[in-house]
């Protein structure tokens, strides 16, 4: 029987570059993990509603357009809407350091600025699956 | 309430938990397979196949929207291969699929060809099954153009659809004729490039060389046991341009015409055998590795490989030595 860590990499809002969203995603394919990447601005439904129909164990946002705080509890209520209270959700892209609590608050487990190395989230997510 | 019974009862949740059951070959998952079978058989199964970057996708997109207003719902597979090194995939079919994503009446699953036991056609089927089960009556499902794999999809569905792009070189016709013995329809697509022209021409002489009713039965059944059957369609070549929605209505009506074909020339009930034969064989070939995982192990298994390898027993009786091994009655103690 074979398992493979599913993640869904989305990119909400308006902002026009996927470059980090990619380097994450090929990243994340290159440690062994099945990456469903869907592109620029999606709503925050699309982002639950892909997340419900691939299954995957955790999702991965990236936000540069400094939208962070009005996307995030959108995509999250949309997510719960759709039963996904438990989904694991980070978050990377330009965030102020003063919004890395409240986000945490509104329960993304983790905040990834821009110079984070592709290692440290494939070891988050590895931590935070455990062993699938 | 069970997974497969919640599924059942329109919970998408439940149905996505459901795929992922079944794509792990999990026991839970075959369970729910054994469950759902006899809802099954009701819904048209095509398969869109071609080289990367054709438009494959973009088209599907199109295909999708087309099929939920004439048929209400529609399924899609997207498989896409594994990187043999790191067992990862990107799965980025969904990219071009945007304007699907938050219809209620479509659902999208992006799947990994892994090294799936039986290979990614028996668990294409698999996923498959599970949707004609929840009864979604199209499921559209597409795969990447390469050598085996895409011969293959011919296993698990009724009828293919083979995308190609103007401009991808004459070097590879003869790739070309090995897919369009398994093509049932021919998209030129990007039929906006000044190329395309050109393409559809090779493409016609190529379909002229091809022996007359011969696509299609590239699995199971031989030719002998093949009832004669009119040849009775003509693959047709169509052009699209996909991302302006072109030429989009007249493959659907295409691909309602070869389905009418089907059911009306008894090919239907021949695809169903082909289908069934091939599932049989791939579970029997699942048993057998389970039981050859139990009762030898990887370890046993190499030691006997190793022992032809320095030529201490030749190859058939070490296969004989192993089926002996599989098939011995539990010992005395
Ligand atoms: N010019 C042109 N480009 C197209 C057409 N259809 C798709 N494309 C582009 O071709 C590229 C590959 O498309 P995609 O659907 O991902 O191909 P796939 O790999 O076969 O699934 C994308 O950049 C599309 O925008 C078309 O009809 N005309
Ligand atoms: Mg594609």
């Amino acid at each position: 029987m074979e398992r493979k860590i599913r993640v869904l990499i989305a990119k909400p809002g308006l902002d026009g570059h996927d470059r980090g969203a990619k380097v994450v995603a090929r990243a994340l394919r290159d440690a062994g993990m099945e990456v469903i990447y869907t592109g620029l601005r999606q709503t925050p439904a699309m982002v639950a509603e892909a997340a419900l129909q691939e299954d995957v164990n955790v999702v991965g946002l990236s936000i540069l357009s400094g939208a962070h705080m009005g996307l995030v509890p959108r995509v999250i209520e949309e997510m719960n809407r759709r039963g996904m209270e438990d989904l694991p959700l980070f978050v990377g892209g330009i965030i102020p350091v003063d919004d890395i609590e409240p986000l945490k608050e509104m329960g993304v487990r983790e905040v990834f600025g821009p110079g984070t190395d592709t290692s440290v989230v494939v070891e988050f997510i590895r931590r935070e699956i455990g062993s699938v | 309430m069970g997974l497969a019974e919640a599924a059942l009862q329109g919970d998408r949740r439940a149905m996505a938990r459901l795929l992922s059951w079944v794509e792990n070959g999990s026991l839970e998952g075959q369970q729910a397979l054994a469950t759902l079978f006899p809802h099954t058989g009701k819904a048209h199964i095509i398969g869109i196949t071609g080289s990367p970057g054709a438009g494959k996708s973009t088209l599907l997109n199109q295909l999708a929207r087309e099929f939920r207003d004439r048929d209400g719902q529609v399924a899609i597979v997207a498989v896409d291969p594994s990187s043999p090194f790191t067992g990862g995939a990107l799965l980025g079919d969904r990219l071009r699929m945007r304007d699907l994503v938050t219809d209620p009446h479509i659902f999208i699953r992006s799947m990994a060809s892994r090294g799936h036991p039986g290979g990614v056609a028996h668990a294409t089927r698999d996923v498959v099954t599970v949707l004609d089960a929840l009864g979604f009556p199209l499921i559209l499902v597409e795969t990447v153009g390469a050598g085996q794999a895409q011969v293959e999809v011919a296993r698990v569905v009724h009828t293919v659809v083979l995308v190609e792009a103007p401009g991808m070189g004459d070097e590879i016709q003869a790739l070309k004729a090995g897919l369009m013995e398994i093509a049932d329809i021919i998209v030129v697509n990007k039929a906006d490039r000044p190329e395309a022209k050109q393409t559809v021409k090779s493409l016609q002489s190529l379909r002229t060389s091809l022996p007359a009713g011969h696509h299609g039965f590239g699995t199971g059944i031989s030719v002998e046991e093949a009832p004669v059957v009119p040849v009775g369609w003509e693959v047709p070549i169509l052009q699209t341009i996909a991302l302006e929605n072109e030429g989009v209505f007249e493959l659907t009506n295409a691909i309602k015409q070869h389905y009418d074909y089907l059911k009306n020339s008894g090919r239907w009930d021949l695809l169903l055998r082909q289908h069934a034969e091939a599932e049989v064989e791939a579970w029997l070939q699942r048993h057998f590795q389970q039981l050859l995982n139990q009762k030898i192990g990887d370890t046993g298994y190499k030691a006997l490989v190793d022992a032809v390898v320095r030529h201490e027993i030749d190859p058939a009786k070490a296969a004989a030595q192993l089926l002996e091994a599989v098939t011995r009655p539990v010992s005395k103690a």
